[in-house]
């Protein structure tokens, strides 16, 4: 199977990744196959099992409501590609 | 009565629903140690968790579960012992992660159901759909700079419960109705500070319009984030009236997200449909499905306050106040409490009245709060007792307050100050009745042919020469003997 172009141009769009239109195809084979290899766990029958999501044996952990942790501004800053003052800073976006 | 509007093919219902969002009342964040204390300098209540750093796990706050607990138990809901956390994705400046992490197929807490008390003195039930947890975004800053946008992540993380209604709101009283009594709910349990100027809650507002006996409902759009109660009303209605117009002109109405704009008075499309959501949620790897217990939902029970309309029944039940009384001493817990305080050894009716009266107008004028009033509740409960064992009289009383918030004296060392206790010695008032008669003798004679209307009149002077210190029944009283003599 191969995914049609308007569907990888969809993808695309909505991970925010820019493609060269010689890409499309090529890509839809490669998306394809990975859907059919995954595409195979659906031989297995799984009527009335619930989807598990991990393991289901462990219970999350549960943090205490301190304040632990933050104050680190320039560590949080540290990968911005553009910062001015105390703030990250972005092309303008309004909407 | 049923809100309709009027166009021009005749009259239209509409149909609301209402997500609210509500930030969760707690020290930290809802996966992070930072602290979730509103303002602070940009970008200092901010973990590399928050800021969406690679390798960084999300730990689940105990006490936000906590608190979703406790308003799905004040909603009548459903708790869900079992819930999951989701990734909802899009991308945006103030998102660093690329996803927020929310509730999207099993939430924590099911249905659940509002009274809401209209106008009319009608009670309506507004169905809950569902309560979740979910993370706030950062906040953009769009006017610092003409080709940039700042990015301040302080709020990034912060949990807020997103509570759904049903669409069982039908005019944008009931919506306003709605969101008081979800806020006073919020306020009661300690969940939500339910402060919309802060932003701490705003509102999602999906509105449809269709005809009356109509079954289906039409297209809705979603008005977002409305950041106050009655910009929320504004909206439905203007919105109520654009969707009429549609379809009215033959056209039909979009699904879309749009914004109010309460300058102009409209709603506007925010989103072009191409680029239509899709948030591609799925559960969230880094986070194992919630369990709790039904043993510490059941605590969190018995320790939860008593809710607003126990509170409004049971003042209404135990100091005979009417239901109207009731439900505005309720309106905060510390109002409700405060009068408590006056009731309990001062007649409970007397207190409520006094309070809805000239305690509120005092605050009112002070600008002040029941929190910070400048007269106590037993300040008022003595001033309350100088009427009831007749030391003075109501007009007299109203004098008093006044004093006690200006200066803070007590009542009745306000009393003794002034010299107003009531004049009660019946000598005392037949002499200063006689003074009036005697010089009002053609309106006393007026009175004898038949004009009743002038007894207040005689009243007026008699307390006006008494420099309103009478005791007005005994002047009435003495008023009636001397002038049928």
């Amino acid at each position: 199977m191969s995914l049609d172009a308007k569907t990888v141009t969809r993808i695309a769009r909505l991970a925010r990744i820019g493609l060269q239109p010689e890409e499309i195809e090529t890509l839809g084979k490669d998306m394809g196959s990975i859907i059919d290899w995954v595409e195979q766990l659906k031989e297995v029958d799984v009527t009335g099992v619930d989807p598990m999501i991990g393991t289901g044996l462990a219970k999350p952990r549960l943090r205490e409501d301190r304040v632990t942790d933050g104050n680190c501004r320039d560590k949080v800053l540290s990968n911005a590609p553009e910062r001015e003052g105390p703030f990250y800073t972005v092309p303008k976006v309004v909407e | 009565m049923s809100y309709r509007i009027t166009g021009s093919t005749g009259e239209w219902e509409i149909v609301v629903g209402l997500e609210v969002h509500a930030q969760v009342v707690s020290e930290a964040k809802l996966f992070s140690g930072a602290s979730a204390e509103y303002g602070g300098e940009p970008n200092t209540h901010v973990s590399l968790v928050d800021a969406g750093f690679p390798g960084m796990l999300p730990v689940l706050n105990r006490e936000c579960v906590a608190q979703a607990v406790r308003t799905g138990l004040g909603l009548e809901a459903e708790i869900n012992l079992f819930s999951r956390f989701d990734r909802k994705n899009y991308f945006y400046a103030d998102l660093p992660t690329g996803y927020q992490i929310s509730q999207f197929a099993h939430p924590i807490i099911g249905k659940g159901k509002v009274l809401v008390d209209l106008a009319d003195g009608s009670t309506r039930e507004i169905g809950v759909t569902r309560l979740h947890l979910e993370q706030d975004a950062g906040k953009s800053i769009h006017d610092q700079d003409p080709t940039r946008s700042f990015i301040d992540l302080n709020r990034a993380g912060v949990a807020l419960m997103e509570i759904v209604s049903e669409p069982d709101i039908r005019s944008p009283e009931e919506a306003g109705a709605y969101l008081r009594k979800l806020r006073q709910i919020l306020r009661y349990i300690g969940t939500c500070d339910g402060n919309m100027e802060e932003g701490s809650m705003r509102a999602d507002v999906n509105v449809s319009v269709r005809k009356p006996g109509e079954t289906e409902y039409r297209t809705r759009c979603e008005i977002k984030n409305v950041n106050s109660i009655r910009f929320v009303m504004m909206a439905i209605e203007v919105e109520a009236q654009r969707q009429i117009e549609v379809w009215e002109a033959g056209g039909t109405v979009d699904q879309e997200t749009r914004l109010f704009d309460h300058v102009r008075g409209e709603t506007r499309s925010l989103r072009s449909k191409e680029d239509a959501h899709d948030y591609r949620y799925f559960p969230d790897p880094d986070l194992l499905p919630l369990v709790i217990e039904q043993s510490w939902v059941d605590e969190l029970k018995a320790a939860l306050p008593e809710l607003p309309e126990a509170k409004r029944a049971r003042l209404e039940q135990e100091y005979g106040v009417s239901r109207y009384e009731s439900s505005v001493l309720c309106v905060e817990q510390a109002i409700a409490d405060f009068y408590e305080t006056v009731a309990r050894g001062a007649d409970a009716r007397l207190a409520a009245n006094w309070m809805l009266g000239d305690f509120f107008a005092a605050l009112n004028r002070t600008g002040r709060s029941i929190e910070d009033s400048p007269v106590s509740a037993e300040g008022l409960r003595e001033l309350l007792g100088l009427i009831s064992d007749s030391t003075i009289n109501g007009k007299i009383a109203k004098e008093v307050l006044e004093d006690m918030v200006e200066t803070g004296d007590s009542a009745s060392a306000i009393v003794e100050r002034k010299g107003l206790r009531q004049v009660t010695d019946t000598g005392a008032i037949e002499s200063a009745i006689r003074e009036i008669l005697a010089a009002n003798s053609d309106k006393v004679e007026e009175y004898k042919g038949g004009k009743d209307k002038l007894f207040g009149f005689f009243v007026g002077q008699t307390m006006k020469a008494m420099k309103g210190k009478g005791n007005p029944a005994l002047v009435n009283e003495t008023l009636k003997k001397l002038l049928s003599e």
